[in-house]
C-alpha cells in the first residue's frame, strides 16, 4: 500500500536539494560576511507567544498548526512556528540581550494551514534580524544585503518596493475609526487589499489629492515624497515622521545605487511592522520581504528595543535559480573478484579518491551505471581497469596516482 | 438516501416534523432503543439515530445525505473546517437556544472588551472547543486555555474557569447560576443540513419539499427547574481561599451509587442525591443542585461530568473527585505525566471496557480483526469511541494499522456496522450490545469508581488534615 505524503507538504528531491543548499549557502555566506550570526529556533513554540504579542492577525492565528502537547492538560496549546521573526525575537530576549546591536540570521521552515492543500503548508525561508537600532541606515543595510544574496544567486533584475506601516496607519487614522476597526483595516491592507483605504472621506481637498497620489503612484522619482509632503498641507504633521523616515531610506538607497520604487500599496506582511516595509520581486515573483518592527520585542515582554529584518522565500527562489551543474566526476568502483581482499582494495582506493575530491560510490551490483563518468574495476592484486564512459576508452593501471592522472588529463 | 436524526432534546420536535411530512419512521421516540429506522413513504429512505453532536460530521464526510441537528454543532464543525462539504439547507424553527460567552457575576468582567484586562490567563470551558478557540482568537485574548468539557459548563465559573461558552435555552437562564452573558456568539435552532456532494448529484427535491419548518407550539418545552446555586447568595462576593478543599462529585449514571456510598460512609451532603436526569438536569423530586453542601467546614462540592474530572483535577480546579477508572485511564493515556492519580478504589459503578464488532464481521478476537485489516478486507479500520485515547492506544497496542479514530458523544452502538468497524465501549451486562447485534471480541479492562486527586494534594500543608479525614470517612464507607 502506497502512503502518499501529507496534503500541502512537499518532498524535496535530489535536484531540489541541490538548489535548496545553493540558496542556503549563498545566504549563509553573505550574511556571515556582513556580521550576522546564525541561530535556529525550535519548531514548537507556545501559542501564547503569538497571541500575547497581538501581532498576528486572528486570520493568521486561525491557520496555525496548534495542538496540545503531551503535558498540555492545562489546555494551553503549542504551535508549529507560523513565522520566523517572533520566535527569533523570543530567542533574542531569552538569551542574547547583552549586546548593543545584534545581527541574527536563520534558515528555517514555517507552517501555515491552507485548507485546500493546493498551496504549501510548509515553507522555508532565509531570514535576518538587525536588532538594536532604529536608524534608516539599518533598513538600508538589510535591503543591500538581500540584494547581494539575490545577485549572487544569479537572479535579477531585482525590484525593491518600499512601503511604510507608519504611513498606512496614519492614513487609516484619517478614517476616524475605533482602534479595533483600524487594526482590522490595517490587516486587510497587509493582506493586499489596499482598496480598504479607498473609502477615506475628507473635506480637505489637499489631503484628498495627496492620498490619491500616495495610493496610486507606484513609480517614483526622488521628488515624489517631496510632492506628497507639499500637497498634504495642514494634514502634514500627522504624516511627517513616517514620510521623513521613508524619504531618508529612499535617499540613502538612491545614493548607494540601489534602484527602488515607492509603492505604498505594496505593503504586505505582519501586523507588528511599525516602519518601512520592503518587498523583493524578481520577474514579478515576490521572493522576499521584511520591515521594521520597533515594538515587537517589548510586546513579547522585553524592553523597548527597535529592530528590523527580512526573509527570503526559499520555495519561490528554488523555482528561479538555475540548477548548478555537478562539477565533480562521479566514479563507480567495482570489485573484480568479490572476495574480501578485493573489497578491501575497493574501499581503500575509494577513500583516497574521495579525499582527492572525487565522488566515489561502491558498486552494489546495479546494472545501470550510466550516472557515472568513470568505472573503476579493482582486482585483488591491486590492479585497476578504468573505463571512461564518455569515450568508451579503457585503461589498465597499477596505482591510484595513475588513475588520478588519467582523470585530470581528460578534463 | 440516508438521513441522520438526533437523539435528545430535539427528538420530540423532529419526530413531529417527520410525522407531519408523512415520513413517519416508526420507533423514533424517546423510549425507543432502535437506531435504524425505515420510512413508510419513501422505501429507499434509511434513518439512523445519533447523538446530535455527531450528525454534522457524519453528513460532512458523506455517510449521510441529510441530517437534522442544532446549528450550534454545525457551527462548531465549520469553525475548524470551514470548507467542509456541508450545506445548511433550512432553519427548522424549533430547538432554539443562544450560545453565549458567560462569566460569573462575581468576576470583575462585564464585557468582552474587558477580558484581557480581567485575567492573566483566561480559562475557558466549553463543549464547543472550536467555537471557543475562534472566539479567543477573534477577541485577541493574549493568553488562554480551552478546557473541553462534556457538559455542566454552568457550574464552572468563577472558581474552576473564568469563562464558559454555553447554550442558554429558554428554560435555563444564566441568572440562576450567578452568570452574566458577555456576548451572544450564535443563535441556534434545529437545522436541516445536507452533504454538498449528495445535493449536487441526486434529486431529493420531493424529500426536501416535505421537510418544511413549522411553527412550534409554544407549550412544547417544559421548563427545567432552576438549579439553586447552593453556595452563595446572588450578589454575595464569593470568597474561596487557598485553604478550601474542593471536591467534585459525578452526575450521570455514577450519581446514584456515589450518593449511596457517601451516605453510607456517613458524609452528610445536602442537595446531591436528588434526581438528576441523563443530561445532568435536575429533576423535580428533590432540590438537587450542582453545588451541594456538606457539613464539614472548609469543604466545597460541585457536581460535574465524570468524563471531565481528571482534566479538572490536573488543572488544580479540584482537590478530590469521584470518577470512573475508565475516564482516568483515558486522561492518563493522553497526558502520561499528568499530576492526577487514583488515591482510593471505591468499587461501585462497575463496568467493563470492551472491544466490540458487529456480529456479521468474521472476527472472533483481536487477532482475527487484525487479519481482516492486514488482508485488506478492512483497509482502514474505523474505530468509534467516547474513549478516544483508550481507543487510540488499543489500536496501537494491537497493531490495528491503518485505523481511523472516530470520537463519539454517546449512542456509539449506532455506529456499527455502517459507520464504524470497531467500537471501544463500556458495558455492564452486555445486554445493550447483544440487542444491537454486536459481539465482544476483547476485554480491555475492568473499571469502577475511584477517588482521584492531584499529586500534590495530599502533601498540601493546610489541606492535608481535612483531606485525610475525608478519606478516612470514605474508606469506612467502602
Amino acid at each position: 500500500m502506497k502512503v502518499p505524503r501529507c496534503k500541502g507538504m512537499r518532498d524535496l528531491l535530489p535536484d531540489d536539494m541541490v538548489k535548496f543548499r545553493q540558496i542556503e549557502e549563498v545566504f549563509r555566506h553573505c550574511s556571515l560576511k556582513w556580521g550576522y550570526e546564525e541561530v535556529r529556533t525550535p519548531t514548537l513554540e507556545y501559542l501564547h507567544l503569538f497571541t500575547a504579542t497581538g501581532t498576528l492577525t486572528p486570520g493568521m492565528l486561525g491557520r496555525v498548526y496548534s495542538f496540545l502537547d503531551w503535558d498540555g492538560w492545562s489546555g494551553e496549546r503549542v504551535v508549529l512556528r507560523p513565522e520566523g521573526t517572533i520566535p527569533t525575537a523570543r530567542l533574542f530576549l531569552e538569551n542574547l540581550t547583552g549586546g548593543e546591536i545584534s545581527r541574527l540570521s536563520y534558515v528555517g521552515n514555517t507552517f501555515t494551514f491552507e485548507e485546500t492543500g493546493k498551496e504549501r503548508r510548509e515553507r522555508w525561508q532565509c531570514g535576518v534580524e538587525l536588532i538594536g537600532t532604529s536608524q534608516p541606515l539599518a533598513d538600508v543595510e538589510l535591503v543591500l544585503l538581500a540584494s547581494e544574496v539575490l545577485g549572487k544567486l544569479g537572479l535579477g533584475p531585482l525590484e525593491v518596493r518600499l512601503s511604510h506601516a507608519g504611513l498606512i496607519k496614519a492614513l487609516i487614522g484619517e478614517l476616524g475609526l475605533e482602534a479595533a476597526e483600524q487594526t482590522q483595516i490595517f490587516d486587510q491592507v497587509l493582506e493586499g487589499n489596499i482598496k480598504a483605504l479607498g473609502e477615506i472621506e475628507t473635506e480637505d481637498v489637499d489631503l484628498k489629492r495627496a492620498l490619491a497620489l500616495l495610493l496610486d503612484v507606484t513609480e517614483s522619482s526622488p521628488g515624489f515624497l517631496e510632492n506628497v509632503r507639499t500637497l498634504l498641507g495642514k494634514a502634514l504633521p500627522r504624516f511627517e515622521p513616517s514620510l521623513r523616515d521613508l524619504a531618508s531610506i529612499a535617499d540613502l538607497l538612491g545614493a548607494m545605487d540601489c534602484p527602488y520604487r515607492i509603492d505604498i500599496a505594496s505593503g504586505r506582511g505582519f501586523e507588528y511592522y511599525t516602519g518601512v516595509m520592503f518587498q523583493f520581486y524578481i520577474s514579478k515573483e515576490r521572493v522576499g520581504g521584511g520591515g521594521r518592527y520597533d515594538d515587537l520585542i517589548s510586546l513579547v515582554g522585553g524592553p523597548p528595543i527597535p529592530a528590523s529584518g527580512f526573509a527570503l522565500y526559499v520555495d519561490q527562489l528554488m523555482d528561479l535559480v538555475k540548477l548548478e551543474e555537478r562539477p565533480v566526476s562521479r566514479i563507480l568502483v567495482q570489485s573484480q573478484d568479490g572476495d574480501v581482499t578485493g573489497l578491501r582494495s575497493c574501499f581503500e582506493v575509494a577513500r583516497s579518491l574521495r579525499e582527492a575530491g572525487y565522488l566515489v560510490a561502491l558498486d552494489q551490483g546495479q546494472k545501470a551505471v550510466g550516472d557515472y563518468r568513470w568505472l573503476l574495476s579493482v582486482s585483488g592484486e591491486g590492479l585497476f581497469r578504468l573505463t571512461d564512459q564518455a569515450t568508451g576508452e579503457k585503461r589498465e593501471l597499477t596505482s591510484e596516482a595513475e588513475i588520478r592522472q588519467v582523470m585530470e588529463n581528460s578534463r | 438516501m440516508k438521513l441522520a436524526l438526533p437523539k435528545g432534546r430535539l427528538l420530540k420536535d423532529t419526530a413531529a416534523l417527520l410525522e407531519r411530512a408523512g415520513l413517519g419512521p416508526e420507533g423514533y421516540n424517546e423510549r425507543s432503543r432502535s437506531y435504524r429506522l425505515k420510512s413508510s413513504r419513501f422505501p429507499d429512505l434509511f434513518f439512523k439515530v445519533f447523538q446530535e453532536r455527531d450528525i454534522p460530521i457524519q453528513v460532512a464526510i458523506g455517510n449521510y445525505d441529510l441530517g437534522i441537528c442544532g446549528l450550534d454543532w454545525v457551527a462548531e464543525l465549520l469553525a475548524k473546517y470551514p470548507s467542509s462539504d456541508l450545506e445548511k439547507v433550512r432553519d427548522l424553527g424549533y430547538g432554539r437556544s443562544d450560545l453565549c460567552v458567560v462569566a460569573s457575576e462575581h468576576a470583575e468582567v462585564s464585557s468582552v472588551g474587558g477580558i484581557n484586562d480581567g485575567f492573566d490567563r483566561v480559562r475557558i470551558v466549553s463543549e464547543y472547543q472550536n467555537l471557543a478557540e475562534s472566539f479567543a482568537l477573534r477577541q485577541r485574548l493574549r493568553r488562554f486555555s480551552i478546557l473541553p468539557i462534556w457538559g455542566a459548563g454552568e457550574v464552572y465559573p468563577p472558581e474552576s474557569a473564568d469563562l464558559a461558552i454555553i447554550a442558554e435555552t429558554p428554560a435555563g437562564s444564566f441568572a440562576s447560576y450567578n452568570l452574566v452573558p458577555l456576548v451572544r456568539i450564535l443563535n441556534s435552532s434545529a437545522f436541516l443540513i445536507a452533504n454538498r456532494d449528495g445535493l449536487a448529484k441526486a434529486d431529493i427535491s420531493e424529500l426536501l419539499a416535505c421537510l418544511q419548518p413549522f411553527d412550534v407550539e409554544t407549550e412544547a418545552e417544559t421548563p427545567l427547574p432552576a438549579i439553586t446555586s447552593g453556595m452563595f447568595e446572588k450578589g454575595e462576593k464569593m470568597a474561596e481561599g487557598e485553604e478550601v478543599v474542593r471536591i467534585a462529585l459525578p452526575d450521570g449514571h455514577l450519581l446514584k451509587p456515589a450518593a449511596e456510598f457517601l451516605d453510607k460512609a456517613g458524609l452528610n451532603i445536602r442537595g446531591y442525591s436528588g434526581e438528576m436526569g441523563e443530561g445532568g438536569e435536575c429533576g423535580e423530586s428533590e432540590k438537587a443542585t450542582r453545588r451541594p453542601t456538606i457539613d464539614l467546614p472548609g469543604v466545597t462540592i460541585k457536581v460535574i461530568r465524570p468524563q471531565d474530572m481528571p482534566l479538572q483535577v490536573a488543572n488544580d480546579n479540584f482537590d478530590l473527585a469521584i470518577t470512573g477508572q475508565d475516564w482516568l485511564n483515558d486522561h492518563l493515556y493522553r497526558f502520561p505525566s499528568s499530576p492526577v492519580k487514583e488515591i482510593l478504589k471505591l468499587g461501585f459503578g462497575k463496568v467493563t471496557v470492551v472491544a466490540v464488532v458487529s456480529e456479521d464481521l468474521p472476527a472472533h478476537d483481536v487477532h482475527g480483526l487484525r487479519d481482516l485489516v492486514i488482508g485488506g478486507f478492512l483497509p482502514t479500520l474505523r474505530v468509534a469511541s467516547e474513549y478516544v485515547n483508550i481507543a487510540d492506544k488499543y489500536a496501537r497496542d494491537n497493531h490495528l494499522e491503518r485505523c481511523k479514530i472516530i470520537p463519539t458523544w454517546g449512542a456509539s452502538e449506532a455506529f456499527l456496522p455502517e459507520d464504524a468497524d470497531l467500537l471501544i465501549e463500556n458495558t455492564e451486562t452486555g445486554e445493550t450490545l447483544a440487542r444491537h447485534s454486536l459481539t465482544v471480541i476483547d476485554t480491555i479492562f475492568e473499571s469502577s469508581a475511584c477517588l482521584i486527586g492531584h499529586r500534590d494534594t495530599l502533601s498540601h500543608p493546610s489541606k492535608k488534615g481535612r483531606i485525610e479525614r475525608i478519606m478516612n470517612v470514605i474508606k469506612k464507607g467502602g
